[in-house]
This record gives C-alpha cells, sequence and structure tokens, in this order.
C-alpha cells in the first residue's frame, strides 16, 4: 500500500530514523515557548505534546480555565488566543511561540469585573460554576464576533450584513452552543450576554 | 497524548520535501480533528509540521468570472464571515457555519476541514475494535453493528462510514478544485474526484499522497452559486455532526429551473452528487412539488440502506427537496 498515509500505530514500519526531529530525544524534550499571557510575558518549556489547557493550568498556575471532556466537545477550557475565542485542549502550546492569550484571570481591568462577569452574577447564570470561565471566555467573544458582522447558522440570510443590534437571543444560543453548562442555566447564560451587548 | 516532535516550516516546498520523505510526519494546521484523533490514538504521528506560518496560503481572492480562491489555511469563521463568499455562494458560508461552534471554527483551517476524518464511533473508539479505516483488515464493526449514522450509498463490506465535513458537501455541489503541491509540481483535483469511496481499502479517506500539501481550493463561478443554500438535519439543533445534509444549487427563468447543482452529506464515504436528479430536475416548475419529488426520487433508487438507517432513505429526500425550494427562492 504505497502512498498510504502511514500515521496508524499497526501500520507504523519499524523503520524509525528517517529524520532527527522524530527522533526519541526529540520528542520528549522541553521546548521553550514565549507567551503573553493576561498582558505578561511568560517564558515557559514544555513538551510538545503539553496543551495550552495544561500548560496554563499546570505550568502558569492559571487555573481558572478549566479542564473538561478534553476533546473539544464542550468549551469549558475556551481561551482567547490573538483575540479570538478557541478550544486550549486542542492547541499545542508548542505552536503558540509569541501569541497573545486571555484567560478568565485576565478579563477584569483594575480590580473591576468585566461587564460580561458582572452580568454573570446579576443573572444568576450560573450554579456549580465549572463551565462559566469557559462561558464567559465565550460570551465576551461572541459580542466581539457580532460587532464586526459575523453571522451564524442563526442568521436568517447570511448575504444580507449582519450587525450587533441583530444578535438575539436565538443568535446568542446558536453561537453559544459550544459551550455546555451540566447545570443548563442556559437562560441565564444567554440573559447575561444579551444585557451586556452595546446597544445605540 | 503519545510522544512527539513539533517542528514551523515556512516554505511550501520544504513542507512538501519533509512530509515526502518521513512517514511518520503529519501535517498540522487548526489541529481541531488530528489533535482528537492524536488524543483517541486513532493517528500516532511522531512529528507534526506546522504550517501556520506558510505565507500567502490564507487569503480569500476573487477569480475571473464570479469565482473565489480560497486559501488552505483560511479559518472557517474567516471564510463564513466573508461577504464575498456569503453573496456569490451562500451555500458554502452555511455549510461553514452549520460545522463545529464558535471556537472550533477559529481554529480550523480550510484545507483541514475537507481533511477531517469520519465520526464513526467504532473508528473514533479508544479501545481499538474492528475497523478496517483505522486499522486495515481488522474488519468494519459497523456493518452489523450501530450503523444509524452510516451510509445508504456506496459502502462496502470493508467499511460504511460516511464523511462528517459539511464544508465538503456544498464544494462538491460547486465542483470546486482542490489545488495541491506536491513531490511532482502542482495538481488540481475536482473536488468529486477527492474523496473516496471505501472500496477495500478505507483506510484511504482522499486521492491524496505522501508529500502532498492542499493550498487552496478554487470555486469557480457558475449560473447556480447565488441561488444555493445548505441544509442540514441533525439530532442536535447546533454543535452536532449532520445526520443528513443537501447542498443545492439553482439557477431558473422565472418559474421553471434552467440547471441545478444537488449534493448530499450524511449519506457515502464522499460527498454525493445527485447526478440523476440534476437531469431530471430540468424544466420541471419550482412550485410543482410533485414533480420535484419525483425527479429527486431517481437518484434513490440505488440507495442500500443498513440495518438502523432505512429511515435515511425517505429522509434525505425530503431535505433535497426543501434545500431545493429554499435554493429556488433565492435564484
Amino acid at each position: 500500500m504505497s502512498g498510504t498515509p502511514k500515521l496508524w500505530p499497526d501500520d507504523a514500519p519499524q523503520d524509525k530514523s528517517p529524520s532527527n526531529a522524530s527522533s526519541g530525544k526529540a520528542r520528549t524534550e522541553l521546548v521553550p515557548v514565549e507567551l503573553r499571557v493576561n498582558g505578561q510575558a511568560r517564558t515557559i518549556a514544555v513538551e510538545a505534546r503539553t496543551t495550552l489547557l495544561d500548560a496554563l493550568r499546570e505550568e502558569l498556575g492559571l487555573t481558572g480555565t478549566k479542564k473538561s471532556c478534553d476533546r473539544g466537545e464542550c468549551g469549558a477550557c475556551t481561551v482567547h488566543v490573538e483575540g479570538r475565542r478557541v478550544l486550549s485542549c486542542l492547541i499545542l502550546t508548542a505552536m503558540q511561540h509569541g501569541k497573545r492569550i486571555t484567560t478568565i484571570e485576565g478579563l477584569e481591568q483594575d480590580g473591576k469585573l468585566h461587564p460580561l462577569q458582572a452580568g454573570f452574577i446579576d443573572r444568576d447564570g450560573f450554579q456549580c460554576g465549572f463551565c462559566t470561565p469557559g462561558q464567559i471566555m465565550s460570551g465576551v467573544a461572541v459580542i466581539e464576533e457580532a460587532k464586526v458582522g459575523w453571522p451564524s447558522a442563526a442568521t436568517p440570510d447570511v448575504r444580507k450584513p449582519f450587525t450587533v443590534a441583530d444578535l438575539s437571543h436565538p443568535e446568542i444560543r446558536e453561537r453559544m452552543s459550544g459551550n455546555l453548562c451540566r447545570c443548563a442555566c442556559y437562560p441565564n447564560i444567554v440573559a447575561a450576554i444579551a444585557e451586556a451587548v452595546p446597544t445605540g | 497524548m503519545h510522544p512527539f516532535a513539533v517542528s514551523r516550516v515556512n516554505d511550501v516546498a520544504q513542507a512538501v520535501t519533509v512530509h515526502a520523505r518521513d512517514p511518520h510526519v503529519a501535517f498540522i494546521a487548526g489541529g481541531t480533528d488530528l489533535i482528537g484523533l492524536m488524543k483517541d490514538r486513532a493517528a500516532l504521528p511522531e512529528h507534526l509540521l506546522d504550517i501556520n506560518g506558510l505565507s500567502d496560503i490564507d487569503r480569500i481572492e476573487p477569480l475571473p468570472g464570479d469565482g473565489l480562491r480560497i486559501g488552505a489555511l483560511a479559518r472557517m469563521s474567516d471564510v463564513a464571515a466573508n461577504l464575498g463568499v456569503r453573496r456569490r455562494f451562500p451555500m458554502i458560508a452555511e455549510a461553514l457555519l452549520s460545522g463545529a461552534s464558535g471556537q472550533l471554527r477559529n481554529m480550523a483551517s480550510i484545507g483541514g476541514n475537507i481533511m477531517q476524518r469520519t465520526r464513526c464511533a467504532y473508528f473514533r473508539d479508544e479501545d481499538d475494535g474492528r475497523c478496517n479505516k483505522r486499522r486495515p483488515e481488522s474488519g468494519c464493526a459497523a456493518l452489523h453493528g450501530l450503523n444509524r449514522n452510516h451510509a445508504i450509498f456506496g459502502w462496502s463490506e470493508f467499511c460504511v462510514a460516511t464523511n462528517p465535513s459539511d464544508l465538503a458537501v456544498a464544494l462538491a455541489a460547486m465542483d470546486a478544485i482542490v489545488i495541491v503541491q506536491g513531490s511532482t509540481g502542482e495538481r488540481r483535483i475536482a473536488f468529486t474526484d477527492f474523496h473516496r469511496l471505501p472500496g477495500t481499502t478505507p483506510e484511504r479517506d482522499n486521492a491524496l499522497d505522501r508529500g502532498d500539501l492542499i493550498v487552496a481550493i478554487e470555486l469557480p463561478g457558475c449560473v447556480e452559486a447565488r441561488g444555493s443554500h445548505y441544509l442540514k438535519v441533525r439530532d442536535r439543533e447546533s454543535y452536532e455532526f449532520a445526520l443528513l445534509s443537501a447542498a443545492a444549487a439553482v439557477a431558473t427563468d422565472g418559474s421553471h429551473i434552467r440547471s441545478v447543482r444537488l449534493a448530499m452529506g450524511g449519506v457515502a464515504h464522499k460527498p454525493w452528487r445527485l447526478t440523476a436528479a440534476e437531469t431530471a430536475l430540468r424544466g420541471i416548475r419550482l412550485d410543482d412539488t410533485a414533480g420535484l419529488k419525483s425527479a429527486i426520487a431517481t437518484s434513490f433508487t440505488d440507495a442500500r440502506p443498513l440495518a438502523h438507517n432505512r429511515f435515511k432513505v425517505e429522509l434525505a429526500q425530503r431535505i433535497a427537496l426543501r434545500a431545493l425550494q429554499t435554493a429556488g427562492a433565492r435564484a
């Protein structure tokens, strides 16, 4: 079967020295990575397989970002990289050199909660709180995405321009579908985000 | 995850060379499928080649004749938000927005999207059971197992899995072209030839060989593109792979169909063009529901449902009809 991608265990030939980078040493050695996390320059050394989620929690002590499914299914690990919401459990830290990362710990400014953090409290947008950091990081991004005119699967006609004024409850529900809440606080989460949308 | 190395490559030719000479190397862009496969031990590359530094292959550019060229590293969210894509090829934006979640769409690249592997639960199973796609010649647990989500067209005794990409269905309908850089230079692969049927080698999803790197996808302009729609049906309303989906694009003379493009997802190992229906639909009035139905039915005479997905044969035709009517209203 020449030409078949050899990426599967029983499929892989035993010859293991085609390149230096694939040697056993290279696969476990620590890679230095410089990040800008919540406005601070941080340098850490991680294995290539270390996810951004594990680096944030284990290397940088930022345990606000939660580890739940670890498979990109629940959204609990949502952070912002270069201002965009992403799933830190599916990101390799070694690929983030020089990137600007924001976690839930970086949202408050001068001891004052981000409006959406305050909104989750006002609207009772959580019970156990485990999914909340991911919900809030996602919600902050949902508003930013709407501001720059991104449509969603809930948008009736994608051919037309979208504005933040179109960010209805059904729009918010669709845009937040990547964040699961076992306590099912969804109505209050949607309400908190809707109230944080700038008007006028 | 198993230990592996990762290195960055900044030049397409170098990326192709490194990949071509080492069977343990895998390209990584967004990583949204690959990292999941690695966590499930369904892919065990020893060396990841980070291609995110490759320049000039993340752009969305117009082509002559109302077409578009989408760079392979463009992110799903950027392509879906692009007004040119939304106006010229609404079904492409709709297909992208119907897939994954906001977070994943920010990460996943267009090239990676069409490379994603099946969501067949037996293939993804960490316990590494019988799956010819995961482990050649180990058998197919889905053939006589739980196969509600599986194929009704084009399957073999070796594999009954479906392709999970929404985008791929729309690209098949639009006769997109995959631009590939390989060891022997650049190749242009017609989208309907990109993904394979399983046959006796389901471990191969597509036409790519070692050393091949997708650099762009071209969408040629066509008369049906602006009157197009992507309809996805699933067990949850959002953030779920398709049970079935239809991509329809129509050109009309005001009331009758002049030409139509129809492709379906969730029915086969590759996006499935309804070519018989496309021919039969020409000349039919868009408000002649019975006529549309019987024309669509011509593509389902060779459907071969499995034990748990017989319902798909009827449901698929209803979805094709609804997608066609919505597209027709835009034409």
